[in-house]
Formats: structure tokens, C-alpha cells, sequence
């Protein structure tokens, strides 16, 4: 299994340890990643604000890169798969609008290659019973919220891996690991990332919802496939606390890591020590690290 | 209360929804006001106008009240009414191309930072070709004025190695280029 491998702006600073997980895990399960030479930003959240274009001419030479390379592209990010799918769905049925896009671009994509999710390939390309297989440490008595974001299952009709409402894959993930996915309401919640440096109070109302609902559930950590929400939850989780006045102490890990613990790998590799919320007490606790 | 004569907006509302539509590439005439929208935005609680009323209002051609409205910068575009929309309304990409016309008239943004963040993180990928988080918090810092918002977070998030000093610079010729082309193609050349 090869891939064209985008890992966006995020997994090369902020979501540092999202990067170091994803590339463990796809080594330990024989997964072979090929970065795209000299990708560029996809755009995220800022291009489709000021030219329908440009969001997607940004995103459209990283997939003709891909294309060229003959793989099928792989992104970690939900934000970066998020507007390669919708580009690519843009592009695939409107030979127009490609045309314009490529001069844009001064390239030539075709729409021909898929575009996937980096939990996409692990559920389903790789499989979860394969995955299942390969467990060495199960994620016994570990209680988590399995949180999906706004962007990794819409639009529907662009991303259409899981449910747009109830997605189930991430659920799926963790029970194939050993550890138990609490039912909970906020999957699909928006956690506000966008906000993040903007509008502070409407993020902190967002995230405190979000880890209410998941402690309420039960949850004792949430997993996460996004580094806009993974660094929502997890940086801004002390501010909310002040905020709020409660404690929410609950550990956010990428889908990555808790993989990677699963199948024997050393917490150290996985960056479970980068993130903000102190993690690795309740691995300890599990005897999971 | 305030009086509005909509039989002499015609004209203007016609060529407003045109141009939404055609921005948006949805056709706002096609909402019937169910208000699902508005009742799963995250957002909604703290917007001035809900999405819904958002979209009866492009239909009755009021663009000043649409275009100046806070909720077109504190859309987070979840997609979460577009996926929900029971008509099939992309109501998120019509916010995008409310946005739109709001810079391209220079239009006054009560919450500011929102369009300078999109500013600033367009210019560092053009100049770079992909994004730089300590360039975009320092040129926010500097554009509104806020300079101690996060510095404590910022310190800690680079004791914890997710903060990068330089640049990353990638494919930006090309890059360069997209923006250029692009420029010039919504110019009317292409």
C-alpha cells in the first residue's frame, strides 16, 4: 500500500505530534507514505472566504502533484482532506470549471486519483480486522469519546466515507483496539478552530460544550482526526476551565497515537509528552504506557 | 420602526440575488424558511441575525442589513446547515459569498480581526506557499492592537515544540503564480 502523502501545514508545527504518530503507525503497519515534493497550503478555512477560485486552485496543485506521482493522496488533516475532496468533487464533474482551475494552476489534474482521509485508509483500505490482528496492547477499560469534527464527514456528497450525523468509523477504531467507545451527541460538533486567534469567546463556549458532553458521557479522553480540533480541545482546555469553573482534565489524542500505544509502539514516538493536557497519567493508570 | 418600500428595490433585489447566486453557486430563492439551519449552528447564540433570517433578507433584496450583519464573519463554516438544508441550499457558501462582496464593497466589519486573520494567512501563503503560524499571531498582534492576547499560551505551545520560528517555504514560485493567474482570471481575462 503506497499513498501520495500531504501532511499540511499543521503536522509540520503545531500538530507535530500528529505527523510523528501518523508516520509510525503507517511504518509499523507496512503503509509506505511518499510526501508530495513541494506541496503547498491547502487554503483551509481562509480561501474559500475570498475567491471560489483560489480554494480551489490552492488545493488543486497539490492533487495534479499527486496525480503525477500515479498515487492516491492521503491527508491527515480533516481541514487539508476536507478541501481536497470538495475540490476534487468540484472538479471531477464540470470539465469546465476544470479547465479553469488547471490555467490557474498551469497544470493538467484530471480528477482521476482518490482522495483519502488518513482514518479513511486505516479503517477501510487497511481494514480494522486486519488492523485488530496486530494488537498487542489492548486499550482495556479505556473510555472514549470518539470526537469527528465538522469537517472530516462533510460535505456528504465530497467526503461520503462515514455519516454526516453519527459517523461510526473512529467508534469502530477504538473497539478494535480493545477500548470502549462511549455513545455520546457531539461527534459532529464545530469546536470553533477557525476562531481560534479571532473570536475567543465563542471558542471557549464551543469546547466547553464539547468536553461537557463528553465527561457527561463518561468519557475519560476524547480521539480525535484533526489538528485544528486536537489543538482546540487541548490548548484552549485551561482557559475554559478558568472560564467555566470546573475541571475537565480529559486528555485529547489523535487516533494516531492511541493506535500506535495498541500495537505495542513506545508512548516517546508517538508525542503523547507534546500536548498541553497532561496525557500520559491515564495510559499509566490503564497500563498502557 | 423603520419603513421600507420594497416595490422600489426591485430592480436592486433582482441584481443582489444574482449575485449571490452566482457567487455562491446555490439559489437562495429556494429556501422556505424551516429554520433547521439556524437551529444547529453552533454559532447562532452569539450571531446578530440567524442564518435563516440571513437568507429571507437576500430575498427581499436588503443588502446593506445582510452585508454589515456580524453573522457573516461569525459563520465557522461547519457545513453544518448545508448538510442539513432540507432544499438543498448551500446557505455556508452563500456566508462565503456574502463575505466576498462585503471586501469587495470595503464594507465596515464590526468583528474585525475575523477578515485581517484571513488577510494575513492568504499573504503568508502566497509569500511562502504554505502557512506560518508565529508570522500570522505576530502580524495579528500588530494589525489589531492586541498584543497580549495568548502570549501565555503562545509560550507554553513553544516550550512544548508545536511553535516554529522560521518559515517553511515550499513550491512558492508556483505558488506565486496561482495567485497571479487567478488575480488576473477574476480580473474578466480568463
Amino acid at each position: 500500500m503506497k499513498y501520495a502523502y500531504y501532511p499540511g501545514c499543521s503536522l509540520h508545527s503545531t500538530a507535530s505530534e500528529y505527523g510523528q504518530s501518523t508516520e509510525a503507525l503507517c511504518h509499523r503497519l507496512g503503509v509506505e507514505l511518499a510526501e508530495i515534493p513541494a506541496w503547498n497550503c491547502c487554503g483551509a478555512s481562509s480561501a474559500h472566504t475570498r475567491s471560489h477560485l483560489l480554494s480551489l486552485a490552492l488545493p488543486a496543485r497539490n492533487l495534479a502533484l499527486a496525480e503525477e506521482m500515479g498515487l492516491d493522496i492521503v491527508a491527515p488533516c480533516a481541514a487539508c482532506y476536507n478541501r481536497f475532496a470538495t475540490t476534487r468533487h468540484a472538479l471531477a464533474g464540470d470539465e469546465v470549471l476544470r479547465a479553469r482551475v488547471n490555467r490557474a494552476i498551469e497544470m493538467n489534474y484530471r480528477a482521476r486519483g482518490r482522495v483519502v482521509s488518513l482514518l479513511e485508509l486505516i479503517v477501510n483500505d487497511y481494514g480494522l480486522d486486519r488492523l485488530s490482528r496486530e494488537v498487542s496492547r489492548p486499550l482495556r477499560g479505556l473510555k472514549v469519546a470518539a470526537y469527528y469534527g465538522c469537517l472530516l464527514v462533510r460535505p456528504p456528497e465530497a467526503t461520503g466515507f462515514d455519516d454526516p450525523e453519527d459517523p461510526q468509523s473512529m467508534d469502530r477504531l477504538v473497539e478494535a483496539l480493545g477500548g470502549q467507545a462511549v455513545p455520546w451527541a457531539y461527534k459532529t460538533e464545530c469546536c470553533g478552530s477557525s476562531f481560534s486567534a479571532t473570536v475567543p469567546g465563542v471558542v471557549l463556549k464551543l469546547v466547553n460544550d464539547i468536553l461537557a458532553t463528553a465527561r457527561a458521557a463518561g468519557a475519560e479522553c476524547l480521539v480525535t482526526a484533526c489538528p485544528l480540533c486536537q489543538a482546540n480541545l487541548d490548548m484552549r482546555q485551561a482557559a475554559v476551565e478558568k472560564q467555566y469553573h470546573t475541571v475537565y482534565g480529559l486528555p485529547v489524542y489523535y487516533f494516531t497515537q492511541l493506535a500506535g500505544l495498541a500495537l505495542g509502539l513506545d508512548p516517546g514516538r508517538l508525542g503523547i509528552r507534546h500536548h498541553l493536557v497532561e496525557s500520559m497519567g491515564l495510559l499509566v493508570a490503564k497500563n498502557l504506557a | 420602526m423603520q419603513t421600507i418600500n420594497l416595490t422600489e428595490l426591485e430592480g436592486a433585489r433582482q441584481g443582489f440575488i444574482a449575485e449571490v447566486n452566482g457567487a455562491s453557486g446555490t439559489d437562495v430563492n429556494s429556501c422556505y424558511q424551516c429554520g433547521r439551519c439556524s437551529a444547529g449552528c453552533p454559532v447562532a447564540y452569539a450571531m446578530d441575525l440567524q442564518p435563516r433570517q440571513v437568507m429571507r433578507l437576500i430575498q427581499l433584496g436588503l443588502k446593506d442589513l445582510v452585508l454589515e450583519a456580524d453573522t457573516i464573519w461569525l459563520c465557522a463554516s461547519c457545513l453544518t446547515c448545508s448538510t442539513r438544508c432540507p432544499r438543498g441550499v448551500d446557505i455556508a457558501g452563500v456566508m462565503d459569498a456574502l463575505r466576498m462582496i462585503a471586501v469587495k464593497e470595503r464594507r465596515p466589519a464590526r468583528i474585525k480581526d475575523v477578515p485581517v486573520f484571513h488577510d494575513l494567512f492568504l499573504g503568508m501563503v502566497r509569500a511562502t506557499g504554505r502557512s506560518y503560524e508565529v508570522g500570522l499571531i505576530a502580524g495579528l498582534k500588530l494589525a489589531t492592537g492586541n498584543l497580549r492576547r495568548d502570549l501565555d499560551l503562545g509560550l507554553r505551545m513553544f516550550r512544548k515544540g508545536k511553535l516554529k520560528l522560521l518559515p517553511q517555504i515550499s513550491g512558492a514560485g508556483a505558488v506565486r503564480r496561482v495567485f497571479a493567474n487567478v488575480a488576473r482570471m477574476e480580473g474578466g481575462e480568463g
